[in-house]
């Protein structure tokens, strides 16, 4: 062990984002001082990101299995059986505070990130969503924020060859300073070849594929670089440079490797890079890791150890190779114009050996840098349970038909096809239904069988009732998969809070968690996967609570998929699930009212009454019952309605049984809903069946003209609410581009 | 008909059009590797979509420039058809098998959409069996599809029938001179397009409306 060339002070290892207690904790693991190469390494496994110290004791209870579970959180991804040898490998990521700093490439290396974890199982990657929250549209960055991520997704995953087919977008004063990238990627693989990071075997090959590594995203960046020895250059910024083409060329040449037998295991590069793959490889599997690093690939001269093992350049992996077949893997990334090299072996002796010019620069015991990462229990406060709003308290509206157009042109409401338009949503040719959809639906290769995707997360109900807003969250991607025909099967959780150490965002995290768990409990919908970011704030404020929810839903034929779209004129419209007019924490209340202040109760979500109408709804498509299916979310039942008739090009004439005040049916976000179209002659079959499971339905209107009408009131023009739908984004961007 | 499709690095539609032209022609494409300097005997050579060397350089620059081109050019002097469709166009005017070039989209962005395609010329081995003037639709997929070339050229062009198609009804979404979506070569065995009709095939699509491309070319070589 060479001896330290940089004293370890305090404020070096606070620099290191280690705490006193940490410290010590590392002091008393290994005896002695850690080399500055060895604090790196311990700052990177355990930090928030890698080590979950915050939220490992919440994580733990969370649903995780089920039938269909293959493998649960822990690996690079979930698996998910969908039958016919086949499995769906998933997973959603944050990059929220690279892209805030550099929006194009902090957004594109998120999504190289979290296509890699799904490759890197053996998966072909066929589907990319994104959950995307923003600043409030005046914010002077927000405009910059939107343009430079959505360019930077969509030219990654265009690039990179999967269709983009979905996700959500919000506007909020909340991420003014702290936007939320979350990332999607699901990938197929035949169910008995996924591969694991597990290494086995002693003395095998360590094997580093891809991208060369650079000075990018070295963690630590606020060191002054006068700390890191003579030989270093300045600090570069810790945002890492996408690279697609090569992302595309390390699956190409994965899956081929994979597919020769050469693989016993494989973990991708991402988080502290080399140092969190080698460690998390050696590990799981029992074994030592020996690194040498002037074997590794670099693009730059003169890179220390600290530097190495500290860089997140992209789009590399690390694999332990089958000795035998060590010359046909490098064969095939030869081809492929990719680097490869092996630069270490696998050890009996436990520990985490990384030499560089002969000299061990880090010597520490694996097991432990992994599984000894502090792990607290931080102290939080539960928000009293808000009181519903009382339905007197809503305003009712002047005009139904302007409310509805205007807010059909929300920030949070209008159409983001400014936005998908730019995404690559078609390659590969089995796209079913694309953006603007509950789910997005794709064909299995070569059918019938077909999977639903959807994004979803109500962060205002979150931030009123983490409870009801956890639950809310679960309940409406499996509405959304529900919608389209698919069985939910399973999902992935991005849980992005503020600063874990205040009691009331722990609070909320806790509170969400418990909300999550019992809606995936109550509706067999496991968490395969997931990824917790913390730390959202600026300026001492928290960002709303947004656990997005990523879920899986598998059809057995594609073909008997619902859209939303209105399909026919005079065809029956029948509203499934039961309107009481609740309005708090409504879209109404907040942006039509002007009440974004109000603390009263979100839509409380009745779980067995979801499942319920759920079943139902899914039962009546697969028989092909149904021309067409929205679930009722944001903006209530007239803006579900609205929807669909302006997807379709086709009006409707509506005449709701209710005895609520116009605007509180209208508007009121009650959960559990749907709208359904079908030919007028089924409906009062329809209407029996659902009486007869107990579903609440009832006639709703019918379809037709080019206006929708409201009790035969004053008609609101379709024309009118489209263009307003489809404005208000165009506008707002050219509008920034005038500046 | 016994079809190939040419795979760069960074190629990324080649799966989509080995699928189609299976489909539609009944026989089992081959892929031809870039790294070759030999093409099998084909009835026709697919340059795909995609972003051959991450599109780096000018779109399609670097693999104009590759090892098996000579053999493309070649072949494509022979009479061989040879099509290229999104990179794979702009790879053919790189190489100079196509004149003119695909600027950046007048927008500046990347755009996926929906557009129709008017037949400019059905007697070409490319769209006969489509009729004269008949519009379709048709996705596209690009950042860089703004067709240009000098006026000599474009005169010579459309005077020549070598437009093929062209973006119909306002929905040209490039900024292409005469709303051009596809050309020929002088002797009509080359054609470039930005549009995918390999992705509007089959009912899961929308529509079918871009078999008949692949129709013409299997008519055209029986």
């Amino acid at each position: 062990m060479i001896p330290n060339d940089v004293r370890i002070t305090p404020e070096l290892v606070a620099e290191h984002g280690l705490k006193p207690d940490e410290y010590q904790r590392i002091l008393d693991l290994i005896g002695r001082e850690p080399t500055l190469t060895e604090l790196g390494i311990f700052s990177a496994m355990w930090n928030e990101h890698c080590s979950y110290k915050s939220s490992k004791k919440w994580l733990r209870t969370l649903p995780t299995k089920g039938p269909r579970v293959i493998c649960g959180p822990g690996e690079n991804a979930g698996v998910v059986d969908i039958g016919d040898g086949q499995a769906i490998i998933f997973k959603m990521e944050s990059h929220n505070h690279p892209s805030y700093i550099e929006p194009h490439e902090g957004a594109a290396t998120g999504v190289g990130g979290i296509l890699r974890d799904v490759f890197t199982m053996g998966a072909r990657p066929v589907a990319a969503l994104n959950a995307l929250r923003f600043g409030e549209p005046d914010h002077p960055r927000t405009r910059h924020i939107v343009s430079g991520v959505v360019a930077g997704i969509g030219g990654y995953g265009n690039s990179f060859g999967v269709p983009t087919i979905g996700g959500e977008v919000n506007f909020d004063p909340s991420y003014n300073g702290n936007c939320l990238v979350n990332a999607f990627a699901a990938g197929l693989a035949d169910a008995d070849k996924i591969f694991y990071s597990e290494a086995k075997g002693v003395g095998l090959p360590i094997v580093y594929l891809g991208s060369k590594t650079g000075r990018d995203g070295i963690h630590g960046a606020t060191m002054a670089s006068a700390e890191f020895g003579e030989n270093s250059e300045e600090k570069r910024p810790t945002v890492q440079i996408g690279d697609p083409f090569s992302e595309k060329l390390l699956l190409e040449a994965c899956l081929e490797l994979m597919a020769s037998g050469a693989v016993i295991a494989i973990q991708d590069m991402g988080a502290a890079g080399l140092t969190c793959s080698a460690v998390e490889m050696g590990a799981k599997g029992d074994l030592g890791v020996e690194l040498d690093l002037d074997k590794v690939p670099c693009r730059e001269e003169g890179m220390t150890a600290y530097e190495m093992m500290l860089s997140e350049s992209q789009e590399r992996m690390l694999m332990v190779l089958d000795p035998a077949r060590e010359k046909d893997a490098e064969a095939i990334f030869v081809k492929w114009g990719l680097d490869f090299a092996v630069i270490g072996r696998t050890t009996d002796d436990l520990r985490f050996r990384v030499r560089r010019h002969g000299d061990v620069m880090a010597d520490l015991p694996i097991k432990e840098l992994g599984d000894q990462a502090p792990e607290y229990d931080r102290p939080f406060v539960k928000a009293a349970k808000p009181k519903p709003l009382a339905p007197a308290d809503a305003p009712a509206p002047n005009d139904l038909g302007e409310v509805l157009t205007k807010m059909l042109a929300l920030p949070d409401m209008c159409s983001r096809r400014w936005i998908w338009e730019q995404y690559d949503h078609l390659i590969q040719g089995n796209t079913a239904i694309g953006p603007g959809g509950d789910a997005a639906v794709i064909r299995v290769e070569n059918g019938p069988k077909g999977l639903a995707f959807s994004l979803d997360v109500t962060p205002r109900y979150c931030a009123a009732d983490p409870v009801e807003g956890g639950k809310q969250a679960v309940a409406e991607c499996w509405r959304n998969l529900t919608a389209v025909g698919a069985e939910p099967l399973a999902i992935t959780d991005n849980l992005n809070f503020g600063n874990p150490e205040k009691p009331d965002i722990m609070g909320q995290f806790v509170g969400c968690i418990e909300g999550i768990g019992e809606a995936c409990r109550a509706l067999d919908f496991p968490v395969v996967s997931g990824n917790v970011s913390l730390y959202n704030e600026t300026n001492g404020k928290g960002i709303l609570p947004t656990p997005a929810i990523g879920g899986v839903g598998l059809l057995p034929d594609y073909t008997r998929r619902a859209t939303v779209a209105f399909k026919a004129e005079g065809e029956a419209i029948v509203v499934i699930g039961e309107t009481k007019g609740h309005l708090g924490q409504s879209i109404y209340l907040r942006d039509i009212a002007g009440r974004r202040d109000d603390a009263s109760a979100p839509p409380p979500v009745d779980l067995a009454l979801e499942r319920r109408n759920g079943d139902f709804v899914r039962e009546e498509i697969r028989a092909g019952n149904l021309t067409a299916v929205h679930d009722v979310s944001d903006g209530g039942i007239l803006v579900a309605a609205a929807e669909m008739a302006m997807a379709g090009g086709i009006g409707a004439s509506l005449k709701p049984q209710t005895d609520l005040p116009l605007h509180c049916w209208a508007f009121a976000e009650d959960q559990a809903r749907y709208l359904a179209t079908l030919p007028e002659a089924d409906a009062g079959a329809l209407l029996a069946r659902a009486a007869q499971a107990g579903v609440p339905a009832a006639r709703l209107g019918t379809t037709g003209g080019r206006e929708l009408t409201v009790n035969g009131g004053v008609p609101i023009s379709l024309t009118g609410m489209k263009a307003a739908h489809e404005g208000w984004l165009p506008a707002y961007m050219a509008a920034g581009a005038e500046l | 008909m016994k079809s190939g499709v040419v795979v760069f690095p960074g190629s990324n539609r080649e799966r989509d059009m080995l699928r189609a032209l299976e489909t539609i022609t009944g026989t089992k494409p081959v892929t031809i590797w870039h790294a070759d300097t030999e093409l099998p005997d084909l009835d026709l050579v697919v340059l795909c979509g995609g972003f051959s060397y991450g599109d780096y350089l000018r779109t399609g620059a670097i693999a104009a420039r590759g090892r098996i081109m000579p053999a493309i050019a070649k072949a494509a002097d022979k009479g061989v058809r040879v099509l290229g469709i999104c990179n794979g166009f702009q790879i053919l005017c790189e190489a100079g098998l196509l004149p003119g070039v695909l600027m950046r989209n007048a927008g500046l962005k990347f755009v996926c959409k929906e557009v129709k395609l008017e037949v400019a010329n059905a007697d070409t081995d490319f769209t006969r069996k489509y009729r004269q003037g008949e519009v379709w639709r048709c996705p596209v997929a690009h950042g860089d599809g703004n067709y240009f070339t000098d006026a000599e050229t474009l005169k010579r062009l459309e005077g020549e029938g070598r437009v093929g198609l062209r973006y119909a009804e306002g929905t040209n979404p490039n900024g292409s001179l005469n709303d051009i979506a596809g050309i020929l070569n002088e002797r009509g065995n080359v054609f470039g397009m930005m549009p995918h009709p390999e992705n509007m095939i089959e009912p899961l699509n929308g529509a079918t409306d871009g078999r008949a491309l692949f129709e013409s070319v299997l008519e055209a070589v029986a």
